[in-house]
This record gives C-alpha cells, structure tokens and sequence, in this order.
C-alpha cells in the first residue's frame, strides 16, 4: 500500500506500539496489562508497519523471523516454571528476589513470574506475526 | 516427587525449543531422538515411582488441590505415558530417514515434539481444564504437523480435521463450564466426589453426555469419526504413524477416565449408550476398511474399528473388561503405529500406497514380509500375538456376563480384520508389482534403512514380548484396572495434599 | 442476569450452528467464532454472576474481604478465548491456503483426499 498518511503516521504509531507495549508488560504484574497484552500490542506494531510498508520490510525490522521468536518465547516460559527448582520449589512456584530490600521498603521486586511473562510476550508476538505475515504475504 | 510427574512434559517441550533453533541444520533430527530417548527415561522412572508408591500427585505452583493444577499419575497414566516415550522414540529414529529436509525446514521436528508434550499432559493431568489444554496443544500441533508441506491432499485433510475437531473442542469446553455451574470443582478427584454427593444427577447425565461426544470425536468413534479416515493417509508416514498410535488413544484415555472415576453414576444410561457406540464404531469401521484399496486408508479405517474394541471393554464396566480396555490401549499403540511405519518404507520401496499399483513386496523385500506380517497378525488376532491377548479378554469378559451378541460381533470383526490384512498382504507383497518392477531393500540407502527398520523392528519385538509373555502385562492390566474401578487412591493422592 | 445470559447463549449458538450448517468453510468458520464465544459466556455465566467486588487481597490479608467475584471461571474465559483466538488464526489461514490450493471453499467440492472413484 502506498500511502503519504500511512507512512508518516506509521513512524509516529509503531515506536509508539512498541513502547506501550513494554510499558503494559512490565507493569503486569499488579495493575491491569502483561506478557500477552503486551505481545498484542507489540505485534500490532509491527503489523501496522507490515500494511505500510510491506511484509518484507517487517521481517527485516524484526531482524528475526517471527516463528524463532515464539520459539524461544517458550523455552524462557519454560525455564521461568523450571526455575523452582533450582530453589527446591514444585514447578511454577514463584521465586523473589527484592533487590536494595530494608525493613519497610520492599525494593525492587524481581521474579520468575517476570521471565514467564517475557516468556508469554515473546510467544505472543512471534505466533501472531508468524501468522499474519503469513495471510499477508499470500495475499500478494 | 514433583519432578518426575513433570519431566515427561518438560523434556518434549524443552526439546522442541532446540529442534526449531537448529532446524536448518543436520543435528536438528538428532535433538529430537535425543530428546524422544530422555522422555522415554523419564517415563520409565516415573513408571517405577508409581510401582513402588502407588498413585502420585504434584500441585503445580503449590497451589493445594483441589484449587490449583494437578499432575497425577496412576498406572493407567504411567503406562500410557511409557508407551508414548516409546512409541515417540520410535518415530523420532523413523523420522530421520522419512522427513525430508524442506519438511525439517518447516519446524517439523518442534512441531513432533510439542505433540508429544501435549500427549503426555493429556495423560498425566488431574484438572478437567488444564486437559482442554493439553488437547489444544496437541490440536495445534497435529494441525501444523498435518498440513506441513502444503500438499494439496493433505490440506484437503486438514480442512476436515480442524474442522471437526474444532467442534469437538467446543463441546468439550461447554461441558466443563456445565460441569464447574453444577459441582463448583474442575479437579477429577474432587469432581468425582461431588458428582457423589450431587443430586443434580439428570444435569449430570446431559454433561457427560457432552463429554462423551466431545471425547468420541477425538477418539473417531461411531457416528463421529470422519475426519480420521479424511485425513489420516495425507501427511508424511511419521506424521501418521504418531497421529494414529497416539492422537485417538488420548481421547480414549479420557473417554476411560472421565467415566471410570466422574461420571459413574449412571452407567445404566451412559454405559449403554457407550455399549450401542462401540459395536457400531468396530463394525463400520472394519466394512469402511474392506471397501478401500489403498494401503493407509485401510489402516485409518482399522483405527476407527479397534477403538470400538477399547470402548466395549470400557462400556460393559466389568473389571475383566476394564482389564481388557487397558490392555488393548496399550497393545493397539504399538502395533497400529508400526503398521503405518511399514506403509512408509512399502511407499519408498513401490512408490505409492496404492494396493493396484503395487505389490511383489514379499519377493524383493522378505524381511519387510516379516516385519508386516507381525503387526498385521496381531491386529487380526492371532495367537500367540499380543492382540490375541487383549480380544480373547473382552470377548471373554462379554461371555462372562451372558452378553452373546456383543462377542459375536466382536468375533465377526476380528474376521473382517483378518480379511484386509490379507488383503493388504496378497496385493502388496504376494502379487507380483503391476509393472514388473523389483524394488529391493538395497535400493534404499544403508543409514536410512537402518533408521527405517529399527524402529519397526523394535515395536515388532515388543509385539512379540507381549505376546509370548502376557503374563505380566495382564498382571499389570489387572492392578490399573482395579485402580480405575476403585478410585479411593487417586482421589487420596490428590487430595491428600501430598506434593 | 443468569436468564439473560442463558438466552443470549441460547441464540448465539442457534446462528453459530445455522451458520456451520452452510458448505461453505468460511462461513463454517464464522459460526465456530459464534460457538466459541457462546461456550465462553457460558462458563462466565456458570460461575454465578453476583453484584461483588473485584477478588483482590488488601494489603497485609491472606483472604479478600468481604464478598468477592468468583476469579476462576474469568480465568478460565481468558484462557479459553486466548486458546480459541489461536486456533481460530490457524483454522483462516489453512481456509486461505485451501482456497489457494483447491480453487473452492464449498466443502462438497474437496474431494481430493478422498477422491470419487475410490469408492467403487
């Protein structure tokens, strides 16, 4: 699709995608959002990009082809729910670690739950733009 | 004690992952045997935790049961999920000669893996939701694996297969927001305890009846099973090998589940209807199979035949007959995959699957005669072979309880049965080939033979085990069966609060 | 509000199944949205609609206060619906590529898996 407004608002819209979609994954875990809203958005982004620009131009944005990202995705979930054990947990059992923690303050929460959302988030994205590049490019 | 529950699971998954990363490469095959012998590990030593210690249950998370998710492995789930490390180890080593490179390409082997992964859920789960899971991973993985090449047969095939199952899914789902309106649970064991107590019992029946057909799709049992002769004979001859050991057995397995330890409070009703389903589903089956003439559409027709088997052990809930189903499921496994394993090489030797098109098998190729003609036997019934074990149980079982009509038809099936086999031997291998083609062994290279006829003549062996030595595997039949008619021990492992 | 929702399940599955009854597989598809989406409400529904709060824990409790939502079966919608958005990516490609391949999306009309003549 050729289109003037199309592009120039893509370039505003997909950094735009992008960010928001890092912001609702990180904010998951106790306010509204997480790994799969965010991997939506994410892949929205891209996808936005794909109908302006091209599906060739999209791949070549994400560098790597959208199926090794889901892939991968699910090896981090995996290893998210594997970690217990490490600590002697049963599987998904979340582990903590607060960072600068005092008695009052809790510090800087980071956890297993985390990586499994990063996980969902990669799974996410790469599935759906495997897909849609897919429809797309057979629709050339 | 978690551990062991969960690796059959993690294992495949993990597996996967590195399959797809390396699937432009060589080793990527590699991982996948690799990956398939670890699993098979795993599930021997969880087989040996569940000998020694009786029922074992892990709560994912730690969450207690009944709220969070449940892995729960008694004998039937053991054996079935040793059965599938088998069976997966199996085609992992056919694959490497039967998978082209284009195929590799296209992730099959993460694709074959993820399947495996979702088997072994489906079978080691106690939660009814996280099964819809499971049978989710593994429909999206069938649904790759069946379309994988794009041919335009097998896309015909994979319309009708997702089509149908789609529904199946749907159902399933409905059943289990149904099941959680009336009981409040979706935990098996505590499902079936409130099932007990519940005096919804007519909601009940309707349920399980939505369960019965979403579970009869998946296991292509009669009037339900369409797509499996659609769709069966379409992919790669590994794909169809697992798809037809596997694929029908899960939705048997639940099928056994779901009305052993839930839905036991009307058998008048259910298992009648069950009874009804399961001689329809051998009879068609078998007649759809003496109509066809080529070589894998008889052997997807032959599925649908004995899994009418498996349910009559199910349907008649004698303990003998539960013996008998148990039996079956595992017997069926191993030989129904390993004759579609023999298909494959007889497609390389001949070049198609065609019965017209083929034949002079047994002349060129004896060993492959050979190795036929021990799953072939078997499924009809012969003795010493390990189906004529798991027959002589359920028709045993049928006479025990006056039922004449439903070991006739047993009986007459085995007959059909015998009669496609023979078939399928006289075209392919007794008759010389159409065109006076000599197709040999040799012509095949050394490392992909070898590949091709390992895994053939592994499950041949075990068919001839259990065969000659039923004596502990009915032994075995006997205790999972007792397990599933007596659930006090499941429902206490889970229950218990034992992690 | 149970009645209602009952209803409205009640309809969506009269035009999902009206719609599956149609040869052609798009339209089959559009009815397998409608159905999933009826199967959805009705877990949502089997969890006992109830005028509650939202099913969070205060600060410093074990338990909620008061009276909660049921948070399983929002659960089980969520995942139910992230499964069927999957599946339901898949099932239109693979209607896409069948009517790349076959040139038809009447199913009367794929017959090349199970062709005609195989019958006789």
């Amino acid at each position: 699709m050729n289109s003037i407004i199309l592009l120039a608002g893509t370039r505003l819209l997909v950094a735009l995608l992008l960010v928001f979609s890092v912001f609702m994954l990180l904010r998951g875990h106790n306010t509204p959002g997480g790994g799969f809203i965010g991997g939506l958005i994410g892949a929205t982004g891209f996808v936005v990009y794909a109908i302006a620009c091209g599906t060739e131009q999209a791949r070549q944005a994400l560098r790597v082809p959208p199926e090794n990202v889901a892939m991968v995705g699910l090896g981090i979930g995996l290893f998210a729910g594997v970690m217990a054990a490490f600590f002697g947990d049963a599987f998904f059992v979340g582990q903590w670690l607060f960072i600068g923690a005092t008695e009052t303050e809790k510090g800087l929460p980071l956890s297993s739950v985390l990586v499994f959302d990063i996980g969902v988030y990669l799974v996410v994205l790469g599935s759906i733009l495997t897909l849609t590049f897919a429809l797309e490019e057979g629709a050339d | 004690m978690s551990w062991i529950l969960g690796l059959p699971i993690i294992i495949p998954f993990f597996t996967a992952v590195i399959a797809f990363l390396t699937k432009e490469r060589p080793s990527g095959a590699w991982w996948s045997v690799l990956g398939s012998l670890l699993t098979l590990i795993a599930a021997a030593a969880l087989m040996v935790v569940v000998l020694q210690e009786g029922v074992v249950a892990a709560q994912m998370g730690d969450w207690p049961a009944p709220f969070g998710i449940t892995l729960v492995a008694d004998l039937l789930s053991a054996v079935m999920v040793v059965i599938t490390g088998i069976t997966g180890l199996a085609v992992a080593v056919y694959a490497l000669a039967d998978i082209d490179e284009a195929k590799e390409r296209l992730g099959y082997h993460a694709l074959f893996q993820v399947l495996i992964a979702g088997v072994c859920g489906a079978f080691l789960t106690g939660d009814l939701f996280n099964l819809y899971v499971w049978f989710e991973v593994m429909l999206i993985s069938s649904f790759g694996l069946l379309v994988l090449g794009g041919s335009r047969a097998q896309i015909d095939g994979g319309i009708k297969y997702v089509a149908l199952n789609l529904v199946s899914t749907i159902i399933f789902l409905t059943g289990v927001g149904l099941l959680y309106g009336v009981t409040g649970t979706l935990n098996m064991a505590d499902l079936a305890l409130a099932v007990d107590q519940s005096d919804q019992k007519g909601l009940l029946t309707v349920i399980a009846v939505m369960f019965m057909f979403a579970f009869g799709v998946k296991a292509a049992l009669f009037p339900l099973f369409f797509w499996l002769p659609a769709a069966y004979h379409t992919p790669a001859f590994s794909v169809s090998a697992v798809f037809a050991g596997l694929l029908t057995k899960v939705g048997v397995y639940a099928l056994i589940r779901m009305f052993t330890l839930v839905f036991d409070h009307d058998i008048g009703f259910t298992h009648t209807i069950l009874l009804w389903v399961a001689c329809f589903t051998m009879v068609v089956g078998v007649l759809g199979a003496a109509a066809q003439q080529d070589f894998r559409k008889i052997l997807s027709f032959h599925i649908v035949s004995q899994i009418g088997y498996m349910i009559l052990g199910l349907a008649l809930y004698t303990p003998l007959a539960i013996v008998g189903a148990v039996f079956y499921l595992v017997h069926h496994i191993v030989v129904k995959a390993n004759l579609f394993l023999v298909a494959g090489v007889a497609q390389r030797l001949c070049g198609d699957t065609d019965l017209r098109k083929i034949g002079g098998l047994y002349k060129s190729a004896p060993l492959l005669a050979v190795l036929f003609l021990i799953p072939a036997f078997s499924l009809a019934g012969f003795p010493p072979l390990s189906g004529f074990w798991a027959k002589y149980i359920l028709v045993k079982a049928s006479l025990d309880i006056d039922a004449w009509f439903i070991a006739f038809i047993a009986l007459a099936v085995g007959l059909l049965t015998i009669y496609s086999m023979t078939k399928i031997w006289g075209e392919a291998f007794w008759k010389p080939h159409p065109e006076g083609v000599e197709p040999e062994l040799r012509a095949i290279p050394r490392a992909a033979l070898i590949a091709y006829l390992v895994p053939i003549a592994g499950l041949a062996t075990l068919t001839i085990i259990i065969g000659f030595f039923p004596e502990p595997f009915v032994q075995f039949a006997e205790r999972a069966a007792a397990q599933l008619l007596d659930p006090s021990d499941y429902i206490a492992a889970v229950l218990g609060g034992g992690t | 509000m149970e009645v209602m929702l009952s209803v409205l399940v009640g309809v969506l599955v009269a035009a999902a199944v009206y719609l599956m009854l149609a040869r052609n597989v798009l339209r089959f598809l559009f009815g397998l949205i409608l159905i999933s989406n009826a199967a959805n409400l009705t877990i949502f529904t089997s969890g006992r609609v109830t005028e509650a709060a939202p099913p969070l824990i205060p600060e410093g409790a074990e338990a909620p206060v008061g009276l909660v939502a049921n948070a399983l079966p929002q659960a089980l919608v969520l995942t139910a619906i992230v499964i069927g958005f999957g599946l339901f990516a898949f099932a239109l490609v693979l209607a896409f590529r069948a009517y790349d391949a076959l040139g038809t999306l009447d199913s009367d009309e794929m017959r090349v898996a199970e062709p005609v003549e195989d019958t006789k």
